[in-house]
């Protein structure tokens, strides 16, 4: 009875999502104000009956119902309860659920906090998401229904994948999706402006906030992602440029070029029909991204020809979406007009320099990702495209962008002076260099690489420093902490999200510069060693777990002569899908991680093992978390509260601009 | 500069920065693309010689040996048509066992082994390489099983062994 109920609220959401798609749009673009009002009721309506087909799925989960396919295909009896919710978005129905249900619970956020935009642009951006989401509505009820029946019912659940029974995969995709969906709003927002014409300052100023929660979910989506690779599939790797990964990653470096190329509209009123390019590319990629993931056509193309319905609708909805906004954009973007013209040299060409560079990257990451899935679905053989591409794609395009990062924020708008802009930065620059050659040769390692990496960390962080001394200057306060405090804190977010990078390429640059691993045979009291670390294999003991038998391996870790500490890793059999799984054991540090995974057992209590000695990988994830906090202080900055507080902004904002643009 | 020539600088930069960013990318694309062949592919020397490239197949049944070393390890991969002898020094993934599908990278030596850098096992019970899924289709997918298929975020593959 309750999945049904969850199916009839999903079928209810669809009619209401119909509604607010069509009736406010028009009303917008008719003039009707009681047409328009009809968007946000409708948006929350919406939100509760997504809600209550999630609850109804979680329900199904809880209570072990296994005559729903979906709760049998990824539960079981003997699964603990927190994983059993967490499998409501272990596979393809179920995550579409959660994408849907975040979808209407960023709708519900824009209905209550766009108290201060005018009616037709509110109309608008909950009219747009409307849409995106009679598209996935459609999609679920029609070829993916998470609450299909299987009659007779499965005595037993054929259990959760074991890779995703771990804490970081029950919060992995609900991040990730925050951030997908998150640029729904920006991307609603964009059509917004077309459908209106109307593209101004107030516009992005508005939009930005939501476009950096976005950024800051899908930023700490992916770095938990890097982790819950790094120690759950237990060979030490953080990335791969897998082809999931990717998906994940794309958005991302749009989603990074939106934030900049925002802040010269908000600021300076340029960029806007880039701008809006730009949200409409983030939030595609977001499609394409969570389509590749989801529908199987990664692990093989023929696989998604085997459910044609499905494969055809994801088509058809990608072209709809994709196109359809293109063409609007083809169509509309002449009339929201360039924005103020800029020198080369200012702050305005640094972040269009930027943008391009992040732009490329997207499109060079995109070029690796999909190009073998075309191969391959056009049976012209079969290719893979390794790491060692996108290496070597990804680091001479980042390199400029890292460069151009520090000078950007010291540059004046319009026009700026290189001679000046040298003469400033000059001490960064001198500290830098140093810095970056001399510290490897203390370290005894030399390498190109290594100090081109640390050259662009330890440059990050200096002209940092040198943008925030300038900015000192300016702002008023008798004690350097008033004057500390009066800086805005939209420009501290600014400077802990660039600190934030250098942190995740020191993270990098140590661990491509100084890991070492071993994979090794060791008998039971054998020491290997690693690093200045000494292991001592004491033997495997097997524990049974709640759903799964283990072999679990002790190491002792001991430098000079000490114990360090003792580490358990375990090789865990999975019973109900007889899944081997390697769980590694991980002492984790400040300037490095211990880690140990078992192999196989080999005769006699030996196993082989695998050891790494990891200087600053946690940078690297700390690095992502350093960037989201940027975020998340720049958009508790005081200009964004004031915008909400007021009631009708749209005019002094839109005077201020008209005046800029007479001056 | 006027106004018309600092636009032209402009495009030309953003030209002449597309442009190296083209070259860049397709020449390591070029040089980066992994290709893959199947046993029988192997077996009558379509593969390319000296370069890394990958098979798949199912890992034949009591082929495995293991060195006295405890790392390496010898099977064979066949696609029930042609075998072809793989050594691997390393760790194997959790998923690779007998009679599974397998995917190996790697260069073939003149003994006509193949010596495998890594070796890849999609981390899902239901993953195969699709030759080898191929040659077991009509013996197991069923309408049925088809739709209760998982579908996990399989592409997150344990690229197993040093490179």
């Amino acid at each position: 009875m309750i999945p049904e109920i969850g199916h009839f609220a999903l079928i209810l959401a669809l009619c209401v999502a119909v509604v607010q798609g069509i009736l406010p749009i028009y009303g917008a673009a008719v003039g009707n104000s009681a047409l328009m009002a009809v968007a946000k009721p409708a948006a929350r309506g919406q939100f509760l009956l997504v809600l209550t087909a999630f609850c109804c799925l979680g329900y199904a989960f809880a209570e072990k119902d296994f005559s729903v396919l979906y709760v049998a295909a990824t539960s079981n009896s003997q699964l603990p309860l927190h994983y059993r919710l967490a499998a409501i978005w272990g596979a393809h129905e179920g995550s579409l659920l959660l994408w849907t249900f975040i979808l209407s619970l960023w709708m519900f956020a824009v209905t209550l906090f766009s108290a201060h935009l005018p009616d037709a642009t509110r109309s608008r951006i909950l009219g747009v998401m409307g849409l995106v989401s009679v598209g996935f509505l459609l999609f679920m009820l029609t070829v993916s229904n998470p609450f299909e029946r299987l009659i007779p019912a499965a005595l037993d659940g054929r259990d959760l994948n074991p890779l995703l029974q771990d804490p970081g995969m029950v919060i992995h995709p609900p991040m990730l999706y925050m951030g997908y969906v998150g640029f729904s709003v920006a991307f609603a927002f964009a059509i917004a402006a077309l459908l209106g014409g109307n593209l101004d300052a107030a516009w992005a100023r508005w939009s930005r906030p939501w476009t950096t929660v976005a950024w800051c979910f899908l930023t700490v989506g992916i770095a938990m992602g890097s982790g819950w690779a790094y120690y759950e599939l237990g060979w030490g790797g953080w990335w791969f440029w897998d082809p999931v990964e990717n998906a994940s990653f794309m958005p991302w470096l749009a989603g990074t070029a939106l934030v900049h190329s925002l802040a010269v509209t908000d600021k300076r009123g340029g960029f806007k029909v880039w701008t809006v390019l730009l949200a409409i590319m983030a939030f595609s990629l977001s499609l394409l991204g969570t389509f590749l993931v989801r529908s199987g056509v990664l692990t093989s193309v023929h696989a998604f020809a085997t459910d044609p319905k499905r494969g055809l609708f994801i088509l058809a909805f990608l072209a709809v979406v994709i196109g359809g906004s293109l063409a609007l954009y083809a169509w509309r973007a002449p009339r929201v007009g360039l924005g103020g013209s800029f020198a080369m040299v200012s702050r305005e060409g640094m972040l269009l320099a930027n943008n391009v560079l992040l732009v490329a990257a997207m499109g060079s990451v995109l070029l690796g990702t999909l190009y073998p899935l075309f191969l391959d679905a056009l049976d012209l053989g079969k290719i893979s495209v390794g790491p060692p591409y996108f290496d070597s794609v990804f680091v001479p395009l980042m390199v400029p962008a890292i460069f151009l990062m520090g000078i950007g924020p010291l540059a004046q708008w319009k026009k700026a002076s290189l001679p000046d802009l040298a003469k400033r930065l000059q001490w960064a620059f001198g500290v830098s260099v140093v810095t970056a050659l001399a510290l490897p040769v203390v370290m005894r390692n030399w390498t190109p690489l290594l100090s081109l990496g640390l050259l662009l960390a330890i440059w990050i962080v200096t002209t940092a420093v040198v943008t925030l001394r300038e900015r000192l200057t300016h702002v008023n306060g008798n004690t350097l902490v008033e004057r500390l405090a009066s800086v805005p804190k939209s420009y501290w977010g600014m400077l802990v999200a660039h600190c934030g990078i250098a942190v995740f390429i020191v993270g990098v640059t140590m661990v491509k510069g100084f890991e070492t691993e071993k994979d090794v045979r060791m008998n039971v009291g054998e020491t290997a060693t690693i690093g200045d670390y000494t292991f001592r294999f004491d033997g495997a003991q097997d524990v049974v777990g709640p759903n799964y038998t283990a072999a679990r391996g002790t190491f002792s870790v001991s430098r000079d002569g000490r114990e360090t500490t003792v580490l358990y890793p375990e090789k865990r059999r999975y019973t109900v899908q007889n899944q081997v799984m390697t769980e590694a054991a991980i002492d984790p540090g400040l300037l490095r991680d211990l880690y140990v995974s078992l192999g196989e057992p080999l005769n006699e209590g030996a196993w082989s093992v695998r050891l790494y000695h990891k200087p600053f990988v946690d940078w690297i994830w700390g690095g992502c978390f350093i960037m989201a906090l940027g975020g998340v202080l720049a958009i508790s900055d005081r200009r964004y509260r004031i915008a909400w507080r007021r009631q009708e902004p749209a005019v002094p904002a839109s005077t201020r601009t008209a005046r800029r643009k007479v001056a | 500069m006027k106004p018309r020539h600092k636009r032209f600088a402009f495009i030309g930069l953003g030209l002449l920065v597309l442009g190296v960013a083209t070259v860049l990318i397709l020449n390591a694309f070029q040089s980066n693309l992994v290709f893959f062949f199947t046993p029988t592919q192997v077996a009558s020397g379509e593969v390319p010689q000296g370069r890394s490239f990958r098979i798949g197949g199912m890992v034949e049944d009591g082929s495995l040996v293991r060195e006295n070393d405890g790392l390496t390890v010898r099977f064979i991969v066949t696609d029930t048509a042609k075998r072809v002898p793989v050594t691997y020094k390393g760790i194997l993934p959790d998923l690779f066992k007998e009679g599974k599908g397998a995917v190996a990278q790697g260069k073939l030596n003149a003994e006509g082994t193949f010596v495998a850098s890594e070796v890849l096992a999609k981390h899902d019970e239901n993953y195969m390489p699709p030759e080898a899924a191929e040659a077991l289709a009509k013996a197991k997918a069923s309408g049925a099983q088809q739709s209760k298929s998982l579908v996990v975020p399989q592409g997150r593959q344990g690229r197993e062994g040093s490179l």
